[in-house]
């Protein structure tokens, strides 16, 4: 008989205890954002002389894996901005998502005003450090370009909220890749066709060293007039090297 | 069942210096325009100077997103106080407004080192100088940031504070010149650019004195 109620209170027991498990560890917790899934690499963004310039390709990587290769992480916000994103992709469509909103608004205003880059920016700063402070960021880089009556603008907003303007800008490799091309071959006055050389310069410097990059990149230009995101394209690449045609030449048995 | 990590950190150090001296109708306010991370430049030429008031400026390095914040908090407190009293705030009373801003978030906290400068009601020159949950001090000069431990020492030896344990309280603030003070800053700064990776490219220097604001730049090494 005392061995059946043992039993009994040994199961009732051990179900409270389930339960009180799940409550103190992190998994009863509400989720949040850890590590991100699928991501996008280096976004690069440059001044000149009618206005901005900004590359990035269409790779989209689950971890190791290149997985979407049509990725559009260039996107128009409004009348006179672009935005270019790196890192989660599906954080970056929730940010498409508040833009969309956020313009929607300046828009019912009808008073012939608009939000330029740098209100987008600011916009975008506040979001990105808010949720920074809840412990949930938006997993992105993001770089916000754009002309407004004459003035051009180029900021960058990061994951935990640091933000910058400069003449040019890179999110990821691109920082340690392209900003030091850029530092040298930058300047105030580069005209549309100088400055796709030098975007493409930079991506193809990527493509060569960021196993995360894919040949398919696309090239956006915003001026007073508006805007054109390029056709996406591939960039030619050289791999014909002496070295590379018969590598075990040297040393024979390796590989 | 162990407690999952978090692999990222609510935090970065961007980097760079801030130098305020007081003299006795003048105040000066540096810092330089680095802003890094890790080991990258972000950019050269990057404010870190912010005026609160018409006779106090804060000088902050350190996490560039709560800096920012941080400035705005108090530019808006500053903006509010205006509307109430009709009338700018005091050096030392966005003094203390800072430290308690600072305390606020003392269990998440700024990750700012502040050093504040201005004049008092008197004219002459005040710099406070802060930590990240608040704490702070009056003093005749001050360095936070990256730098700090170069300059600190150097200024100990050309300024030749007196002891703040002396009673009567003697004056902190330096008998040197206006000019021969923002010499020693921007000497300062040439110094700590030498050996502070994250310290260089250039140094915005603030000088306020009963004519108004004073804004100059010098260039530093971009290595």
């Amino acid at each position: 008989m005392g061995n059946v109620i043992t039993l009994m209170e040994e199961s009732v027991l051990s179900t409270h205890k389930a339960e009180m498990d799940t409550l103190l560890t992190s998994k009863g917790d509400s989720q949040r954002t850890q590590y991100p899934y699928v991501t996008g690499t280096s976004v690069i963004g440059i001044k000149y002389k009618d206005g901005i310039l900004m590359a990035a390709d269409m790779g989209g990587s689950y971890g190791s894996t290149i997985r979407y290769k049509s990725v559009e992480r260039i996107k128009q916000v409004g009348k006179h901005s672009l935005i270019g994103a790196s890192g989660e992709i599906s954080d970056f469509q929730e940010i498409l998502k508040y833009l969309d909103e956020l313009i929607l608004h300046d828009n019912m205003w009808d008073d012939g005003n608009s939000l330029g880059p740098k209100e987008v920016h600011n916009y975008l700063t506040r979001v990105m450090y808010n949720r920074r402070n809840k412990f949930d960021p938006l997993w992105n880089s993001l770089v916000i370009g754009g002309v407004k009556n004459g003035h051009k603008y180029l900021g960058s907003v990061s994951m935990i909220g640091v933000n910058f303007e400069d003449d040019h800008i890179a999110t990821g490799f691109g920082n340690h890749l392209a900003r030091p091309i850029l530092r040298e071959e930058w300047r105030e006055d580069l005209s549309f066709e100088e400055g796709v050389k030098i975007l493409e310069k930079c991506m193809r410097n990527l493509l060569y060293r960021d196993r995360s990059a894919v040949n398919k990149i696309q090239i956006a230009k915003i001026t007073e007039e508006g805007l054109t995101v390029s056709q996406p394209y591939s960039l030619k690449t050289f791999w014909n090297f002496a070295a590379f045609q018969n590598p075990t030449v040297g040393a024979e048995g390796s590989w | 069942m162990t407690k999952e990590h978090a692999n990222w950190s609510p935090y970065d150090n961007n980097g760079g210096t801030c130098v305020a001296i007081a003299g006795a109708d003048y105040c000066v306010i540096a810092a330089d325009t680095r802003m890094s991370t890790g080991y990258s430049i972000l950019t050269r030429d990057y404010s870190k100077i912010c005026k609160l008031a018409d006779k106090s400026f804060m000088a902050s390095s350190g996490f560039q997103a709560d800096v920012k914040a941080l400035q705005k908090v108090l530019s808006s407190r500053h903006l509010i106080y205006q509307h109430q009293h009709n009338k700018q705030m005091s050096c030392p009373a966005m003094a203390q407004l800072l430290s308690n801003t600072l305390y606020y978030k003392r269990f998440f906290p700024y990750y700012a080192f502040n050093v504040l400068g201005g004049l008092d009601s008197e004219g002459k020159g005040c710099v406070f100088t802060y930590d990240a949950v608040g704490s702070y001090e009056r003093v005749g000069y001050s360095a936070q940031g990256s730098g700090a431990t170069l300059i600190t020492p150097f200024l100990d030896n050309q300024l030749k504070s007196p002891s703040p344990l002396l009673l009567p309280a003697k004056d902190a603030v330096t008998p040197l010149s206006e000019a021969e003070a923002v010499d020693l800053v921007k000497t300062c700064f040439a110094s700590a650019t030498e050996r502070d990776i994250y310290t260089g490219d250039s140094v915005e220097i603030i000088i306020l004195n009963a004519n108004g604001v004073r804004r100059e730049s010098e260039q530093l090494r971009k290595d």
